[in-house]
């Protein structure tokens, strides 16, 4: 067993302590009456262009994005690079689409997507769909970030055995859970500034001194076996990994901006000018993901996969444990502190705004909507918290008892299933033409659809489709949300035909400011 | 994180510009994998497949950019 790294600990508990404290005096940072849900639940909507880019930022480029994203190219090569183009191609959709829902949202006090597609198409059933896929899609995303938490703690060579290993995961979450119960959304929008500013530290050195120490980078990629320098050519009659890298990422970038947390830290800004601006300000992030992605190729070239020291990481966390290892072997220790930090902070800021965006989905879609229809804002607002905290519960339970596989094979799911609302959301952003009942039968059977594709294929992201003597290999998300979208737009005119009317609460002028 | 009073300026947005086509642009640049498939040119000892998306990155947030203030009046 690795010894504990004391330098490296004592630096990762200064910082963790640090943004603790943070996070409980966050509660009074613009102050507002936090037994209200749009105050706990989006911070009172009053977040400016900087504050928005580093929460959202600090949401969408997770913890485990950067330890999954160097490992998938430690792992498997090229095709890690996705995530480049993946995020080069959400900023047009965040531009075009975010603040003409987040107007509408602000003209009725909307919190939720589900809240959204309940006044646009007024029907409850629609709006419960894109409820229930938002919670279920989130669950294992929380979990997973509980992964990147587990990862840096086991690089710190902090082990036990039985119920003392899982303790420091334990007490990082209570605090997590106390201070999102206490301060709401502004917690990690506070705490997101200081996980971004260290990530962009230890992003640029990793990507300056390791190359220094490795030779350079032509002596990185020589080390780099060829078959994973490029993606594989595609053989006759099929578009081969070409297919599935573009389709990787055109599928993600689309389902990105409707999982629940996302839509929750853009809904949080004060204008629909703070979201536009941060559709420009925010490849900042993206750069770094991709010199995030390099660092895969750099623990290649380091041989840290082969190194004795790391075999334990390495046996624990698979290939999760290339970008942890690299930095204990480039590092001096309390750098490498700071550099766990930030992925462990960076765990906290989304898993906070995941449970704050399942909680206002339970409370305002499924409580309000079906149990109690009146409630005071009080105790929508307590409501929210409890939930806030069983969600997280339900994550740590998830990640303690059943292993990391399946936590990962849900959320694979979840991007199959979270995108299957993009035609209610996302469209529905623009118009009122379809019929409520053919977009939830687009909805049920793209998912039933693209479950069934995923189970086929052992949970792998990639589903050969054939087609007309062609293989056509892809994401199985991009895949299905084709067939929900062709489904929505032929049982429209149908149901119109037979008199269905849509019950629109929303008006034009309620999308422009 | 005084922008609260600047952000709350009249916000006026037709439906559609003929700006946004410059989104295409991005869109098109990395859809394609045939087209940056490729070791050479590499840059600095990068192969070409990598140094080219992240300079699409930069790309693309200079088209942002220029959208934003081409339809911010």
């Amino acid at each position: 067993m690795p010894e504990v790294n004391w330098t490296a600990l004592i630096v990762f508990l200064v910082l963790f302590g640090f943004i603790t404290w943070l996070g409980f005096i966050a509660a009074h940072w613009r102050k507002g009456d936090l037994d209200q849900l749009h105050e706990w639940g989006l911070g009172g909507r009053r977040f400016g262009t900087l504050i928005t880019w580093f929460l959202v930022g600090g949401d969408l480029y997770t913890a485990y994005t950067f330890i999954a994203v160097p490992a998938l190219a430690f792992g498997a090569g090229a095709i890690a690079f996705f995530a480049v183009p993946y995020t080069i191609m959400i900023y047009p959709i965040l531009f075009l689409v975010f603040p003409r829902l987040w107007h509408v949202c602000h003209k009725h006090n909307y919190i939720t997507a589900a809240d959204f597609v309940r006044g646009r198409f007024g029907n409850r059933w629609l709006a419960l769909a894109v409820t229930i896929t938002g919670i279920v899609a989130t669950m294992p995303y929380i979990a997973l970030q509980l992964v990147g938490l587990q990862v840096v703690i086991g690089g710190l060579g902090v082990t036990g055995t039985g119920y003392a290993a899982d303790l420091p995961l334990i007490i990082a979450f209570i605090i997590l859970a106390a201070f999102t119960y206490s301060s709401g959304l502004r917690a990690p929008a506070s705490i997101a500034v200081v996980k971004d500013v260290l990530i962009y530290v230890t992003a640029f050195a990793a990507v300056i001194v390791v190359p220094i120490q490795l030779g350079g980078f032509a002596k990185i990629f020589a080390a780099v076996p060829p078959a994973k320098e490029l993606l594989a050519v595609p053989g006759a009659n099929t578009t081969g990994a070409y297919g599935v890298y573009a389709t990787l990422a055109l599928g993600s970038a689309l389902a990105l901006f409707l999982y629940p947390h996302s839509i929750t830290g853009i809904l949080s800004a004060s204008s629909g000018h703070a979201i536009r601006r941060n559709a420009a300000l925010l490849p900042g992030y993206s750069f770094m993901l991709g010199l995030l992605a390099l660092v895969g190729f750099f623990a290649i070239a380091a041989g840290v996969g082969t190194a004795p020291e790391y075999a334990d990481g390495f046996k624990l966390f698979g290939n999760n444990f290339a970008v942890p290892a690299l930095f204990l072997h480039s590092f001096p220790s309390w750098f490498v502190g700071v550099a766990f930090a930030a992925i462990g902070i960076g765990a906290l800021v989304p898993a906070a705004i995941m449970s704050i965006a399942a909680a206002n989905l339970y409370t305002r879609n499924i409580h309000r909507e079906f149990i109690n229809k009146n409630p005071t804002d009080k105790e929508e607002a307590q409501m929210a918290k409890w939930v806030s905290l069983i969600v997280k519960l339900g994550a740590l339970v998830f990640i303690l008892l059943v292993p990391t596989k399946y936590a990962i094979e849900l959320q694979l799911l979840g991007g199959i299933w979270i995108i299957q609302t993009l035609p209610s959301v996302l469209l529905g952003v623009y118009t009122r033409w379809f019929n409520d009942w053919a977009l939830l039968i687009g909805w049920a059977v793209g998912t039933a659809a693209g479950t069934a594709m995923a189970i086929s294929v052992n949970y792998a992201a990639a589903y050969p489709l054939a087609f007309a003597g062609y293989i056509l290999p892809g994401y199985s998300a991009f895949y299905t949300v084709i067939l929900n979208l062709l489904i929505a737009v032929v049982l429209t005119p149908v149901f119109k035909a037979m008199g269905g009317k849509v019950i629109d609460t929303t008006v034009a002028a309620d999308y422009l400011a | 994180m005084s922008e609260q009073s600047t952000n709350r300026q009249s916000e006026k947005h037709s439906v559609w510009s003929w700006w946004y086509l410059l989104f295409a642009v991005q869109f098109l640049a990395v859809l394609w994998p045939p087209f940056y498939n490729a070791v050479e040119p590499s840059l600095n000892g990068i192969p070409f497949f990598y140094w080219y998306q992240m300079f699409c990155v930069v790309i693309g947030a200079v088209l942002t950019a220029i959208v934003y203030f081409a339809t911010n009046d």
